[in-house]
């Protein structure tokens, strides 16, 4: 095998794998931006996710049903959250909402058990993506190369959204100031419950496209909010930018490590992280230390 | 148009407004001077409702928006520009104005805003940190305008910014004023207070205790000076 198609095969496999963490990742750093609180029930709408497109799967047929139901459905259960319980809790210590989201954590996840059961279940993939391609006369999955497409498209939307919406204007100025943006004329509790919605929707759009290569378990939710927290603290807390770059830059030394030294693979991340944190304690581009 | 009547407000146990009364006619500027402490920018906090009154009425043309929450004061037609200025360091100049243009301007649209602070628009790409102190300022009284405020409170504006771009602030107060805009100022710059305002307040712990006309002011200053504003 040569070695340069064997290498953008492994890019392009590392930029489907960001893609993914990139999901997992950009509506943590950006609630944290905005509320200055760790969502730890992130995961678990990662986990919802899965399933939820499972069964979209299931009763239309239709892969693309799930990836519009999965972040509706997870989306509007994360800004219902906000609206009901965390808004409740903006005045008091941050440990509040840790137990708060570490609580929803295993309600969402009791009720994922009762009504989708203990076993792993697979998603099939639509026809058209469940074969390969040849790039550089490599095969490569034509799944994989979906999921890099649909990583660079919402990167470049939400990025869009940010800049030229005025929602997105709020967002970025209520991250910096939520008081003077109250004291204007705006509901901040809505850009609040707007952003909370926003990045569980994003989350559970994770996980129904991370379904077909995982199978949808009970065990996702756990391991995702650690990749979560990883590419938030790799990228700097609240950093869109930081987020993309964090989620790339994991893919890759997970991708690559994995086929050079597999033993080594899982720790290579947090050597990563532990890299940055010792070079810019804030994150690549992180604000404070 | 703006009327405050007998405002408490307390910061925990410490009692900071202890029944303030104010009333700002229509197109005038009102100053208020005072100390460190008393009170003055605890006044403007609660009119915005950023620090909810424990008591009292403040009447916006008649009607009382004592405690309702900050962005409905906003939009009831008060307009707030912080002490410290509070721009949004990492938007743009427009988007610091955009966030405060909750629908399209009638009286203060961007383009004028931009023909009043040439220096804006000159910088209007710019990050809200890159700016001066001085065009902070004119940034964070433009952000405030844009609303189409019915009053604008002016907290401190002269803080921290050097003579001659203080000259250049009052001239744009007074340009304000003659445009007809209703101005609540709090200042600890007595020059500054007294060249643009209409009517002067002071204020000792947490109550009004002294108005007067400019003209008035400046005869009594030595002794009101002494008395309520020298440390």
């Amino acid at each position: 095998m040569d070695l340069l198609p064997f290498l953008l095969t492994q890019c392009l496999n590392a930029l489907s794998q960001a893609a993914l963490l990139f999901f997992l990742g950009v509506g943590l750093t950006l609630i944290f931006g905005i509320m200055r609180i760790v969502n730890f029930a992130h995961g678990t709408f990662y986990m919802l996710g899965a399933f939820l497109g499972y069964s979209a799967v299931r009763l239309t047929g239709s892969f693309w049903a799930g990836l519009v139901i999965g972040p509706l459905i997870g989306g509007a259960i994360g800004a219902a959250f906000e609206m009901g319980l965390l808004r409740r809790l903006y005045r008091r210590d941050e440990s509040a909402f840790l137990m708060v989201t570490f609580g929803l954590t295993l309600v969402l996840g009791e009720i994922i058990r009762l009504l989708w059961g203990v076993n792993a279940l697979q998603v099939e993939l639509p026809n058209m993506f469940a074969g390969i391609v040849f790039l550089f006369d490599e095969p490569f999955p034509t799944y994989r190369l979906f999921l890099a497409g649909a990583g660079v498209v919402v990167a470049i939307a939400i990025w869009q959204f940010l800049e030229r919406t005025r929602l997105g204007l709020l967002i970025r100025a209520t991250s910096q100031n939520a008081e003077m943006v109250h004291a204007l004329g705006v509901d901040v509790n809505l850009v609040r419950t707007a952003i909370f919605g926003i990045g569980c929707g994003l989350a559970a759009l994770g996980g129904v496209l991370a379904a077909p290569l995982v199978t949808a378990s009970l065990g996702m939710a756990g391991n995702a909010i650690i990749d979560a927290f990883v590419i938030v603290i790799i990228g700097g807390m609240g950093s869109f930018l930081g987020s993309l770059l964090a989620a790339v830059l994991v893919a890759f030394v997970q991708v690559f490590g994995n086929y050079y030294f597999p033993d080594f693979a899982l720790a290579a991340m947090y050597m990563l992280m532990l890299l940055v944190l010792v070079i810019r304690p804030g994150g690549l581009l992180g604000k404070e230390a | 148009m703006l009327r405050i009547e007998s405002l408490n407000t307390h910061y925990g146990a410490s009692h900071i407004l202890q029944g303030v009364n104010l009333a700002v006619p229509r197109g005038r500027i009102c100053a208020v001077l005072g100390r460190n402490g008393v009170g003055k920018t605890t006044t403007v906090r609660s009119i915005m409702g950023l620090v909810p009154p424990t008591s009292g009425r403040v009447l916006l043309d008649g009607q009382d928006i004592a405690g309702w929450p900050p962005h409905l004061v906003a939009r009831a037609g008060v307009a707030y520009v912080p002490e410290g200025r509070l721009i949004f360091p990492d938007l743009s100049v427009l988007e610091n104005i955009r966030v405060g243009e909750r629908k399209p301007a009638k009286s203060w649209p961007v383009e004028r805003l931009l023909e009043l602070f040439p220096s804006l628009r000159e910088r209007a790409g710019n990050r809200g940190s890159q700016l001066s102190g001085g065009e902070q300022q004119m940034l964070a009284i433009a952000r405030a305008l844009v609303s189409d405020p019915k009053v604008v409170l002016l907290d401190e504006p002269s803080q921290g910014l050097a003579p001659l771009v203080v000259r250049e602030l009052a001239a744009v107060i007074r340009r304000l004023c003659q445009e007809g805009v209703t101005i609540l100022l709090i200042e600890q710059n007595m020059k500054l207070a007294e060249a643009v305002a209409d009517e002067l307040h002071i204020m000792v712990k947490g109550r009004m205790v002294y108005a007067a006309t400019p003209e008035v002011f400046r005869a009594e200053e030595e002794a009101i000076r002494n008395r309520y504003l020298t440390v």
